[in-house]
């Protein structure tokens, strides 16, 4: 719940200035954290009060204990930062071959040929679904971990950049012809350009499915990271940790999608000042 | 070059002998599946004239356009163009992730490109807006962007696709006379596609009509510029060109 709640304030610093002034002034932020915050209170009255039993779920005040106890011993950032490196390779060979097999697709009939249905049969695969077999034929080092982050990284990002390829506006393609524009100065000024802003899209889908192949990764084997940290809380009873790992995982996920974003408005400013008019 | 052949279909014979063809049109047919949009049809534009194509809907101006502008791989007959060409669309088209500056520079292969650009853009009035997006501009700005993009290009040949008709009255007006500068500055050869008959009359040299994919009337306008839309040349022009375009004159009926 309060992880839901975490979206709010991250996403009105980070949007456009006129829609988040428009939102402070009309819609009163403050009223927006009465509710998440009673919610918190009615928890914290329930645990104390022993009608929420800890072994279901620990109280907030123990909660933020552990997390700065975990914190002071360095097991949580030892953790993240297992976990955050594994994110990182795999998200960076994830979107490497994602991107370089739409830009294939994307820029030539024989590539969409070659890429596209192989593309199309693996997307609808279960890729969670293949763990087992990944298992088997890497075993359960950090190989399947980032492979996994990899595959489910690379599908969003490929569908999105080959349709932001295929999207761009012919007219423009036209003008470029007139211009005297070569094929290679096309596909830089006006075709990769254009993909751009679907890229985008793609890129922050992708980085969704990252954190949750890494989650459903780490819950599988793993001998440290978050996911670790959380199967080990869950054999001795910890809630609280269960809930700090957890809290972990969303706020490593907003922090990343707020980095998408600042991208967005530094690549995309030729659209931000249209939409702020 | 050679010189111009009078075809069957042209009514008045152009005064200058010794003319310099910047393109020649011979038997352009075009097909769109069974309809057939340019009919065997003929053209010749001399250096440094103005030429306006009139034309309903669908007539195959834009079609006639587009194959000058190399735009057309699947035209059929003769089409030659000597020197450079440049194109100004109906919507300007411009690159909107590129300021107007680069927009100018796009493709442009000579060796100061940034002091091209910004002399065109101060020829169209538009040098404050050079560092802008092109989604901030007006709808006549953009279009002076557009102008400015084929004209930095010198071309010989300048091939206008009705470039005014989104434009507001005033903003028209303006653009007009801007043209004629640059035209009478540059001397490039134009064809300006347009459905509008005053501004073919206030423009041109020569207004073409086109009709079922050939040309169907031709007339020269000799009357000095600037022209007053109440010229007795035009207004007689007028009315033979808009019943060439098959519409009774406004009056009668």
């Amino acid at each position: 719940m309060a992880v839901l709640e975490l979206e709010t304030p991250v996403q009105a610093e980070t949007r456009p200035a006129p829609r988040a002034q428009r939102r402070r002034l009309g819609g009163k932020a403050w009223q927006r954290w009465i509710s998440p915050l009673a919610l918190v209170v009615a928890w914290q009255v329930a645990s104390s009060t022993g009608l929420l039993p800890t072994r279901l779920l620990a109280a907030p005040s123990t909660i933020a204990a552990t997390a700065v106890e975990l914190i002071q011993t360095g097991t949580l950032p030892t953790a993240i930062a297992v976990s955050l490196q594994r994110v990182l390779i795999g998200f960076a060979a994830g979107a490497l071959s994602g991107v370089g097999l739409a830009l294939i697709s994307g820029l030539s009939r024989k590539g969409e040929n070659a890429v596209d249905p192989i593309m199309q049969m693996l997307r609808a695969l279960p890729f969670f679904g293949l763990i087992p077999l990944f298992i088997l034929w890497f075993g359960i080092g950090e190989t399947p971990k980032v492979l996994l982050v990899a595959l489910a990284v690379s599908f969003p990002l490929y569908l999105n950049t080959f349709a932001g390829i295929r999207g761009v506006d012919g007219k423009l393609a036209e003008v470029a012809r007139t211009l005297g524009l070569g094929r290679a100065q096309l596909i830089r000024h006006i075709v990769l350009p254009g993909a751009l802003p679907q890229t985008l899209v793609g890129l922050r889908q992708s980085l969704g499915v990252a954190w949750l192949a890494l989650i459903v990764a780490e819950q599988v084997n793993a001998n440290a990271g978050l996911g670790y940290m959380i199967n080990d809380a869950r054999e001795f009873l910890r809630t609280d940790v269960i809930v700090v790992g957890l809290l972990v995982y969303s706020a490593l996920g907003l922090l990343t999608d707020a980095l998408v974003r600042l991208l967005e408005r530094r690549a995309l400013t030729w659209r931000r000042e249209f939409l702020a008019r | 070059m050679a010189t111009r052949v009078p075809g069957p279909l042209t009514l008045q014979e152009t005064p200058a002998p010794e003319r310099q063809v910047v393109a020649s049109v011979q038997g352009l047919t075009r097909r769109f599946g069974e309809r057939t949009v340019l009919d065997r049809l003929d053209l010749e534009v001399a250096r440094g004239e103005f030429i306006a194509l009139l034309g309903r809907s669908g007539s195959g101006k834009s079609t006639l356009l587009r194959a000058l502008a190399g735009l057309d791989g699947e035209a059929e007959g003769g089409l030659s163009v000597t020197g450079s060409v440049a194109v100004a669309f109906q919507e300007p088209r411009l690159v909107p992730w590129k300021r107007v500056h680069a927009n100018i520079t796009l493709g442009l292969a000579v060796p100061n490109p940034k002091e091209n650009a910004d002399a065109a853009l101060a020829e169209v009035g538009l040098s404050e807006r050079a560092g802008a997006w092109p989604l901030t501009l007006s709808g006549g700005e953009a279009q002076r962007a557009s102008l400015a993009r084929a004209l930095v290009r010198e071309p010989d040949l300048l091939l206008l696709d009705e470039p005014f008709s989104a434009l507001d009255a005033l903003t028209r007006i303006t653009i007009h006379q801007l043209v004629l500068q640059l035209w009478s500055a540059h001397r490039p050869s134009v064809l300006l596609v347009t459905h509008d008959v005053d501004e073919a009359l206030l423009l041109a040299d020569r207004v073409l009509v086109l009709d079922a994919g050939r040309i169907a009337h031709e007339s020269v306008i000799s009357a000095e510029r600037p022209r007053h839309r109440d010229h007795p040349d035009l207004t007689s022009l007028r009315t033979t060109l808009l019943s060439a375009l098959g519409v009774s004159p406004e009056g009668t009926s």
